[in-house]
């Protein structure tokens, strides 16, 4: 599903450049659930960046579903991103004067889906997570799990190919942390590929394969057994 | 463009937070409201001075004959000559183009005295000798009996056409006008219709006070022989009386020998020539109008594109995430584009409103207290407020334009790095 080969990356500092990602192999099948590990500075952000396509890489080859992902226009990458890709950020950045439903039915509407079965559709996933009566209200009015519940429904509202999750647990307490480690896994469960960035190690080991990332390179990956969250809920 | 979502978006950003969206229309507000109340002002200017034009043919010039100055062929200076009829027909045959050649003769005027009566009435007026032509050159409005006809002129009727100031001065309230006589210098003339003219300025009282008879009676009655008082030459609509006055001029110096460059010999007043005048001193105040009005409008604009500046600022996060969800930049651009037009349109057309409650109080100010001399009916046209929509739309595309800009340089990964 992502094939990811010789990946360099770097950053100018002003006169000096900061080379954060030194050459990364990376390949995931469809249906992984990854965790990407490492301390700050390891290039762990830099590298779902660029998987998100919210970043160009320097060098190196991605290949996401068989497209070769390379000299991307911002509109082409917009295209690809709506397409391919699903994203939910620590911070969940949620649109704060749309309610839970239009967040969730936004990926739609740049999919240029009717108005109507993109209500429809949106409400469905918005159940799926467990907020159907919370359609109407703004993320305001949501709890910090709700608020990422609702992101998770938005990110897959899309049907993308791979989920892109960037520390989603890292604004919650445990309680709800194990909540949505729970919701990740069951989408997981039904064959979804996702990636998540962390720096928990329970919440890694909630994955079924860990990376660890120190200073730019691959030190470690392995695969785990997974511990279900749901005995934790 | 007419896509449901992307309207109530627009809406939802602009009334976010009303107060500042109403500061920043008021403005643009501002701006076409002093264009559309300067124009209207200029306007009601230049309908004042047309209406002391009156409905004169103003393709028009008037000449009469003074004294040479120069001695010529023999004649000496200070001789003084008249135009005679048959210069008429030479200035048909030389000069093309024309339109109408009204020779004239006058009594009355400057020295009048009491030359008309009416049994006990006694009257000064200005009688003209004149063709029928005349009332296209000089528009009245025949309000009993008719105009003068070539078989007055063939047949030397005496007959008159009087103004409604002559008509009250001489007559009884109820009394039958037509049909009767009066008596201009000792000659009677029957009366055979009544006339009004349209223009309002000072002499408009003097303009009632007109006889018109058959050039050719008024010629034998006066003992005027040949002779020709003055000419009201017109030209057709397509050239001007101002290119052809030279030739016409030139003509007459021929016929009655005046030195070729005897200047004032021959006495005219180009009416074209002062309306032309006229008309450069409306450009003038119109080209005023519209400087004024978009130098405001763009201060108010430039007021439009800082704070569409500062809403994509502050919605920095807000595109970031959207982008990163997949919206396409132009849809953005489009976006920010569409807030700052619906924005100047919104808010000039409040201006345009405002401005038209304005002018619709001034004309309402102005019935109530009767005429002002030279301003009347302020007015725009659906012409001028079309042209200011058009600015508008324009102004806000160019007010939208460095703000969408800035909008789509904003890259998703810096967006979402602003906590």
């Amino acid at each position: 599903m992502i094939e990811i080969k010789d990946l360099h990356k770097s950053y100018k500092m002003g006169s000096n450049s900061l080379h954060v990602l030194k050459g990364i192999n990376f390949t995931a099948e469809a249906g992984e659930l990854v965790a990407i590990m490492g301390s700050s500075g390891s290039g762990k952000s830099t590298l779902l960046n660029i998987l998100g396509m919210l970043d160009g890489a320097d060098s190196g080859e991605y290949i996401l579903d068989g497209v070769p992902i390379k000299d991307l226009t911002e509109t082409k990458a917009a295209q690809y991103r709506n397409k391919f890709l699903g994203f939910v950020f620590q911070s969940f950045n949620l649109i704060n004067y749309k309610s839970a439903l239009e967040n969730v039915a936004l990926p739609l509407y740049y999919q240029k889906v009717a108005r109507k079965e993109r209500q429809e559709k949106a409400l469905n996933y918005l159940d799926r997570v467990g907020l159907k009566e919370w359609a109407t209200h703004l993320p305001s009015e949501l709890s910090g799990g709700q608020k990422q519940r609702v992101a998770i429904a938005r990110a897959m509202a899309a049907e993308p190919k791979v989920l892109l999750a960037d520390e989603p647990t890292g604004a919650l307490d445990s309680k709800t942390s194990y909540e949505v480690m729970d919701l990740i896994q069951k989408i997981n469960d039904d064959g979804n590929t996702i990636l998540v960035v962390t720096h928990e190690e329970d919440i890694a080991h909630m994955c079924k394969r860990i990376v660890h990332l120190k200073d730019g390179v691959i030190v470690e990956d392995k695969k785990i057994e997974q511990v279900r969250a749901e005995q934790y809920v | 463009m007419f896509n449901k979502d992307r309207w109530r978006e627009i809406l939802e950003v602009l009334t976010s937070n009303v107060g500042r969206t109403i500061l920043t229309a008021f403005g643009v507000c501002w701006g076409i409201f002093i264009l559309i109340v300067l124009l209207a002002a200029g306007k009601g200017f230049e309908n004042g001075i047309r209406k002391d034009f009156g409905d004169i043919a103003t393709n028009t010039m008037f000449m009469w004959t003074r004294s040479t100055t120069k001695a010529y062929e023999g004649l000496p200076k200070g001789r003084s000559f008249e135009f005679k009829v048959n210069d008429v027909q030479a200035i048909w045959d030389n000069v093309p183009n024309l339109k109408f050649i009204s020779p004239r003769n006058q009594l009355g005027g400057f020295r009048g005295g009491g030359n008309v009566t009416r049994g006990i009435h006694v009257g000064a007026y200005n009688i003209y000798g004149d063709y029928p032509e005349i009332i296209n050159q000089d528009p009245m409005t025949v309000t009993s009996g008719r105009f003068l006809n070539h078989n007055d002129i063939k047949e030397k009727r005496k007959v008159a056409i009087i103004g409604q100031g002559v008509k009250s001065e001489l007559y009884e309230k109820d009394e039958e006008v037509l049909g009767s006589y009066i008596k201009i210098q000792g000659v009677n003339f029957m009366v055979i219709g009544t006339y009004k003219k349209n223009n309002n300025d000072g002499d408009g009282e003097e303009a009632q006070k007109e006889i018109f008879v058959p050039f050719t009676s008024f010629s034998q009655a006066f003992n005027r022989g040949e002779d020709v008082g003055w000419m009201a030459i017109t030209a057709h609509d397509g050239s001007s009386i101002s290119q052809l006055k030279e030739s016409i001029v030139d003509e007459m110096r021929k016929r009655h020998k005046v030195h070729p460059e005897d200047n004032r010999a021959i006495g005219y007043f180009d009416l074209y020539e002062q309306f032309n005048r006229v008309e450069s001193l409306f450009f003038g105040l119109k080209a005023i109008a519209y400087l004024v009005g978009i130098m405001v409008l763009l201060s108010g604009i430039i007021g439009v594109s800082n704070i569409m500046l500062i809403v994509v600022k502050e919605r920095t996060k807000e595109i970031g995430i959207r982008r990163a969800l997949g919206e396409q930049p132009m849809s953005i651009k489009k976006q920010i584009l569409m807030e700052s037009i619906f924005l100047t349109i919104i808010s000039g057309m409040t201006g345009i409103i405002f401005g038209a409650l304005v002018i619709y109080g001034i004309n309402s100010l102005l019935d109530s207290v009767g005429p002002v001399d030279m301003f009347v009916n302020p007015s725009v046209s659906v012409g001028v407020v079309s042209g200011a929509l058009m600015i508008l739309m324009i102004s806000g595309l160019l007010a939208g334009f460095i703000p969408a800009q800035s909008a789509i340089r904003v890259r998703p990964i810096e967006a979402l790095r602003t906590e």
